[in-house]
């Protein structure tokens, strides 16, 4: 086991074009980092450069206090999960993961005894003389990991390990990844471009966009003091809605309704007179006013027609739109990109979503009067995208 | 698949039409090679008494039993160092990206596409020049050279098939890119190694051309060239019989080698390498 430094690693192509640009990253030993981001990133180039199954272009990379910026991945003591579990299809389940420490030369009783505890962590004991090609999707997933487990290696590195996965089973698999890496307390680096699991998994998640960290923290910081629009915009589902806002004084007009300006906005917004920001919502700080109580004061009532009212059985999603010019930022846009068709809410629009509670009476069509609670209200500076909160 | 009987009987007779095409002179080679020497030229199809006496004739041939020798050697190397360089040039082509990887492709089926006959001159002269005439070698040389093409197509198609996770895994997993190539590619590619491998042995054990040129004693023969030196048991004696049991022998082998590996040569070990 071993900690991870990567300091100032930077992947450039004989192209030019910069996968990865002087990513500066602590991981713990034994801690579970998460790489998250959109495709094209650069989340899986870095994790592949740990591997070394890419060359570092520039910067350091150290596992344990070594360097091993020149050492092939034999000689890193990594083990690595593919997205597409890479087994080797000729061999048996117990030749798969006994493999590495075949390659190594383990005699072949710590051999079999290595595969065997692997296999019962792993609910594979009774798979072992099986192909990979007669095994199902979980069962794969699973010698995948189990080639990792035998190795007792440094570090463990996933390529998006679930994403191969129907849903159901991913869910049951994220659980299962977690309680085995904390059980074997591996140091573990982990990419998805999927926020839930990045923030369920975790202990720290780390966000990329196009080759750059955004923010390292821990998956509740992230949600609750995003460093920047694209952070803000990634981490938490639904999205956070943005609209745009202007300050004037101790105000923040939004179209919803006026703000005051919070103490932790303060100093970021200085500057006396009237200036535009972008305002971040999170869905889960609407509410239906009817629903608020005492807490009413702390925050902002308004009137919205409701559009479509999305029900979850816990809760209530309802759409509603708002006048408003819309915000332009190139952060979002690439958020709204990378989420295909589904356009981040309240980016261009003005469209709203706001989770309420499934008590609510909100119904399609019909205004309603919801409340938004001002104290979760995040600003962004609207040309460079950053958090207006005082760090 | 349902089909209609009378499909079935359509493809059954087209079955059958393309077998008998096929296998008739071979049956009919068979059948002379068990005639005795005074019944060659009864015109029967079926022998009237079947007799092993040109068997035994070859067999006691030194031409031959040498010639033999010669075939199962030559073919052998050739196959074996063929498929070798074949595999490893084949990984290159298919992994990696460098300089001139298209000329060396098309380079390659230049030489597949030169007749053989076009060199054979200037190689007899050549060999004489070098000392290769009339050697195993001189013989294996020019088999490899004119099955690589091939065996480097059909070797890098199938090592293209392989997801290229696969060797990452392993280099992950501890191995040398050689061991990779060894213990993974190509146990995968199997089936690749095993066509090619078989399609060169069949080119070695079958020519004539360069072994009827470039060999001029037992030395190096193989057996399609020493059939044509076959006599009879006098010279007024058609070695007929001979040169059809002869012939019946150096066909065995072919035979065996399609039918043992034609279980290795199907395609699908991949499946369940990655995602299915």
């Amino acid at each position: 086991m071993a900690d991870i430094v990567l300091d100032h690693v930077t992947k450039r192509y004989p192209d030019g074009y910069e996968a990865v640009k002087e990513m500066d990253l602590q991981v713990a030993d034994g801690e579970f980092i998460i790489l998250v981001g959109p495709s094209g990133c650069g989340k899986s180039t870095a994790l592949r450069m740990i591997a070394g199954l890419e060359d570092i272009t520039d910067g350091e990379l150290r596992i344990g206090g070594d360097v091993v910026n020149d050492r092939a991945p034999k000689d890193r003591d990594i083990a690595m999960v593919f997205q597409n579990y890479a087994l080797y299809p000729h061999m048996t389940v117990r030749e798969n993961m006994g493999f590495a420490l075949k390659l190594a030369k383990a005699p072949k009783e710590e051999i079999d005894r290595k595969v065997l505890e692997a296999a019962r962590i792993l609910d594979l004991e009774q798979h072992l003389d099986r192909k990979p090609a007669n095994l199902s999707g979980g069962q794969r997933q699973r010698v995948a990991m189990g080639r990792a487990i035998v190795r007792d290696p440094k570090a463990f590195l996933m390529d998006e390990p679930l994403s191969n996965l129907d849903a159901k089973l991913r869910v049951q698999m994220r659980t299962e990844v977690s309680r085995i890496q904390s059980r074997l307390g591996t140091t573990t680096v982990y990419v998805t471009h999927d926020q839930t699991e990045a923030m369920t998994l975790g202990d720290r998640v780390a966000v990329m966009r196009t080759g750059r960290l955004q923010q390292v923290g821990r998956p509740s910081e992230l949600y609750n003091d995003p460093v920047n629009l694209f952070v803000a915009g990634f981490i938490g589902s639904p999205a956070m809605n943005f609209l745009p806002a202007t300050v004037e004084g101790d105000t923040i007009h939004l179209p919803i309704g006026d703000v005051p300006v919070a103490e932790e906005h303060r100093r970021g917004l200085q500057s006396g007179g009237a200036r535009s920001v972008i305002a971040g919502l999170r869905p889960e700080s609407f509410e239906d006013a009817a629903l608020v109580g005492d807490q009413r004061e702390r925050g902002i009532a308004f009137q919205a027609k409701i559009d479509v009212v999305e029900s979850m059985g816990s809760e209530l999603y309802a759409y509603f739109a708002v006048e408003t010019e819309g915000v332009a930022s190139q952060e979002l846009e690439e958020l709204a990109q990378d989420a295909g068709t589904a356009e981040v809410p309240g980016a261009e629009s003005g469209q709203v979503v706001a989770r309420l509670d499934a008590a609510s009476q909100v119904s399609e069509g019909a205004e309603a009067e919801l409340w938004f609670d001002a104290a979760k209200l995040h600003l962004f500076d609207a040309e460079s995208g950053r958090s207006l909160r005082a760090a | 698949m349902l089909r209609s009987s009378r499909e079935a009987a359509l493809w059954s007779i087209g079955i059958l039409v393309v077998l008998l095409y096929a296998l008739i002179p071979v049956l009919w080679i068979l059948s002379l090679s068990l005639k005795p020497a005074d019944q060659l030229g009864d015109r029967r199809f079926v022998p009237q008494e079947f007799s092993f006496e040109n068997y035994e004739t070859i067999f006691n041939t030194e031409t031959f039993t040498r010639a033999l020798v010669n075939s199962v050697g030559i073919a052998g190397l050739a196959t074996l160092i063929s498929i070798l360089l074949a595999a490893m040039a084949a990984y290159a082509l298919a992994r990696l990206d460098f300089a001139g990887k298209a000329l060396i492709l098309s380079g390659a089926l230049a030489v597949a596409m030169f007749p053989p006959i076009s060199i054979v001159g200037s190689l007899f002269n050549i060999w004489r020049e070098v000392g290769l005439y009339d050697t195993w070698p001189g013989l294996i040389i020019p088999y490899m050279t004119f099955t690589l093409p091939l065996a480097i197509y059909t070797l890098s198609a199938f090592f293209r098939e392989i997801p290229w996770e696969l060797e990452q895994a392993a280099q992950v997993d501890g191995a040398t890119p050689f061991q990779a190539f060894r213990k993974v590619i190509v146990p995968l590619a199997a089936p690749g190694v095993f066509t090619s491998a078989i399609l060169v042995f069949i080119f070695a054990w079958n020519d004539f051309i360069f072994a009827n040129t470039l060999t001029s004693t037992d030395e190096a023969r193989t057996v399609p060239a020493a059939l044509a030196f076959f006599t009879g048991g006098s010279q007024f004696e058609q070695p007929i019989g001979a040169i059809s049991a002869a012939s019946i022998v150096v066909t065995i082998p072919i035979i065996v080698m399609v039918l043992i590996f034609q279980r290795r040569i199907v395609a699908g070990l991949t499946a369940g390498a990655v995602k299915g």
